[in-house]
């Protein structure tokens, strides 16, 4: 259903207002009592929409080409331009009857800021991406903020999500399908099922009229800017993420930091408690810390962490902070040595100096670094491949003999004890 | 087992006293007591679930880890049920240390440390190892043994001192800001190590050599069922014995470890939880190998 909408709006809606746009911008300027008389002049044109309706109220009325062209009076009276006549839009039609082929209609007649807007975004091909494709139906556009608009803002990513999700238009661009991602994310979730107003939706982070792509250093979504943006509502986390290491690099224009995207992703955003979360977001960390990767994953904390379940052992963060990771130096950094009894106290009750000795990225392997554990692991192999290789040898050596004698003993039948 | 049914056994054993008769199939003898099979009992259903627990959190990232981990509600089962075999093996351990306390020093019994009845090496088990590898390759006579063999000892030490040190890693991880009072910090790392790599050989022994040299080989394949019943047939005593069967005779003790034949239901039974954790051994092997591997 949606998309034969979407289709016919495609269509239909290429061009919508002509002369009406120009006079009802015109109003702001024009001093009163000519308005007075601009809005006189009106009350006819209003009337010529009852007219028009004659016809174009027959819902089964379609084109040459078999579009539809049927009009539903009741609720185009409802929408925002229900006050203006249909030759407003429509401005080549002057009287009846009017020619089969009338001109598209054109929005930024009365819309030039939004059109400006729309010119330099990614949405700029006016054919790909009319007006009515985000708005809907031309003849039943609604305020933003009235619950009937495709883009008030609980129905926002159900619109997007019109292109931009399996087999949508974005498909043909080669562009990801985020609408999925999006609404089973915490922002999706507190929209859909909550219908939070305040949760972010597509346009609260990438604009309406003026998306950028995420390439362009003046999105929204550029990498330097996505501290920005998310901390437009999350202030608190953006302040914090900027006295960390990661904020001050992002700061010095250093794009191998990481922003909050990548960690939370952009549209997927999870419950940063929830476990699915903790499990994926360790390799994260460790797509750019390698070695301290490496060496967590020597540990317990990770061995039993990439289980999963319903404990949980320490993640990166957990020890490092989240949003402003310091370095260990750093007096307000958790793992500061001042600070370790209480950071490793947060899980091991009971942690003293001692049991903060505990390296958690010690490397058995690194004779210099851990002697004591590299020759403990050394041992404990040498002990492992020994012990083995002389039984498996033996083992095998024995199983031969008892066979050979147990055949030799009963005949090629064998027997049970030889 | 049911207690009840083997206390039943135990009876019918005592019953038939010194004048124990042969039954059909020939003569049987105890080689385990009732404490020694249940020992056993306790030590490889413990054993299998510390495994079957302790792989996934080993191979944590391979593909039957997660799986598993997820079918028994993730790692926080995994732990509990770990830690709960570890206590039962644990106390298993202590009371069997408590025994031979008791049987050397206030039994005075003989022979728990020395002689051929010990499980403490001998220079006869050096003889027996060199004489057994020169049999294998067909250069001499097969080694006389007695009541326990160079690798039954070797099985016992090495499960009697994995346990202390897989037993000992383990309480320091669990207990390990305790542990810490008394311990460096880079023993807390090393514990882990430790433990992992003695608890990967005693999962690697048990289930390859163990498994071969005590069920599968070809004299006992494919399951040694003394540890199950208790008793052995006498074609088996002496072959497999033959001088703690000479020695028995000549003592005159043979008759007194005379038992009954094992019941049907017992040996069915047997069968069935022997099968059953060869299997599962067999299977935590191949899961071992195969992470282990890759």
């Amino acid at each position: 259903m949606a998309t034969a909408e979407m289709k016919w709006n495609r269509d239909q809606g290429s061009g919508i207002g002509r002369t009406k746009g120009s006079t009802i911008r015109g109003l702001k300027r024009i001093p009163l009592p000519v308005a007075a008389v601009l809005v006189l002049a009106l009350v006819p044109m209003q009337a010529r929409a009852q007219d028009c309706l004659t016809c174009h109220s027959d819902a089964s009325m379609t084109d040459a080409s078999g579009h539809s062209i049927a009009v539903d009076g009741q609720k185009f009276s409802a929408s925002v331009h229900g006050s203006l006549g249909c030759n407003a839009c429509h401005a080549d039609i002057k009287g009846y009857p009017h020619p089969d082929k009338i001109a598209p209609v054109d929005c930024s007649t009365c819309h030039a800021d939004q059109a400006a807007q729309l010119q330099g975004s990614v949405h700029a091909d006016s054919k790909e991406h009319p007006c009515t494709s985000c708005h809907g139906n031309a003849h039943e556009i609604f305020p933003k903020t009235d619950v009937r608009s495709a883009v008030y803002p609980l129905n926002v990513p159900k619109t997007c999500g019109n292109c931009h999700s399996n087999g949508g238009m974005a498909g043909k661009h080669g562009l990801p399908s985020v609408y999925p991602n999006y609404i089973d994310s915490i922002h999706g979730f507190a929209l859909s099922k909550e219908g939070l107003l305040v949760a972010a939706n597509c346009q609260s982070c990438h604009g309406s009229h003026h998306i950028l792509s995420h390439n362009n250093p003046q999105s929204a979504t550029y990498k330097t800017n996505i501290p920005k943006t998310c901390g437009i509502c999350h202030a608190k986390i953006d302040a914090d993420y900027e006295q960390g290491v990661h904020g001050k690099e992002i700061a010095k224009g250093d794009l191998s930091a990481p922003v909050c995207t990548d960690c939370h992703t952009a549209h997927a955003i999870l419950q940063p408690t929830e476990a699915v979360f903790r499990m994926q977001s360790t390799p994260i960390c460790g797509n750019c810390h390698k070695d301290r990767f490496s060496t967590y994953r020597d540990t317990f904390h990770s061995q039993l962490g990439s289980l999963g379940g319903y404990v949980e052992t320490a993640r990166c963060w957990d020890c490092h902070g989240a949003h402003d990771v310091r370095p260990a130096g750093d007096p307000e950094s958790p793992i500061n040595k001042a600070n370790l009894v209480t950071t490793c106290g947060r899980c091991h009750a009971g942690a003293n100096l001692s049991f903060v000795q505990y390296q958690p990225h010690a490397n058995a392997r690194d004779r210099k670094l851990n002697p004591g554990l590299y020759f403990v692991r050394l041992f404990m192999n040498l002990l492992l491949i020994s012990v083995l290789t002389f039984f498996v040898i033996h083992t095998i050596l024995w199983l031969i003999r008892s066979r050979y004698n147990q055949l030799k003993a009963k005949g090629a039948n064998g027997g049970k004890h030889a | 087992m049911p207690e009840v049914e083997m206390a039943a056994v135990e009876a019918a054993q005592e019953q038939s006293g010194a004048t124990r008769t042969p039954n059909a199939a020939g003569r049987y003898f105890v080689r385990f007591t009732r404490e020694q099979r249940y020992l056993h009992a306790v030590l490889f259903t413990t054993f299998l679930g510390l495994a079957a627990t302790g792989l996934p959190m080993r191979f944590s990232e391979s593909f039957w880890a997660r799986k598993f981990a997820a079918g028994v509600g993730g790692f926080g089962a995994i732990l509990f049920f770990h830690k709960f075999c570890a206590l039962v093996l644990t106390i298993a351990f202590l009371i069997h240390v408590k025994d031979l306390f008791v049987r050397a020093f206030m039994d005075h019994e003989k022979g728990v440390f020395w002689g051929p009845t010990s499980m403490v090496a001998n220079w006869k088990d050096v003889k027996d190892l060199l004489g057994h590898m020169r049999w294998f390759l067909g250069l001499g006579p097969r080694p006389q043994f007695e009541r326990y063999a160079y690798w039954e000892k070797f099985d016992y030490w090495a499960v009697f001192w994995g346990m202390v040190i897989i037993g000992f890693s383990g309480y320091a991880m669990w207990f390990a800001p305790f542990f810490a009072h008394f311990l460096p910090g880079w023993a807390l790392n090393a514990v882990l190590v430790i433990h992992s790599e003695e608890g990967l050989l005693a999962i690697l022994f048990i289930f390859s050599i163990h498994f071969v040299n005590t069920h599968l080989r070809p004299d006992s394949f494919p399951i040694d069922m003394v540890v199950f019943t208790g008793v052995e047939s006498e074609e088996e005593f002496k072959l497999k014995r033959p001088m703690e069967y000479a020695r028995m005779k000549a003592e005159g003790k043979l008759e007194k470890r005379l038992g009954i034949a094992p019941p049907l239901w017992l040996t069915n039974f047997s069968r069935v939880v022997g099968f059953l954790a060869v299997f599962i051994g067999l299977t935590l092997l191949v899961l071992t190998l195969s992470a282990y591997f890759s």
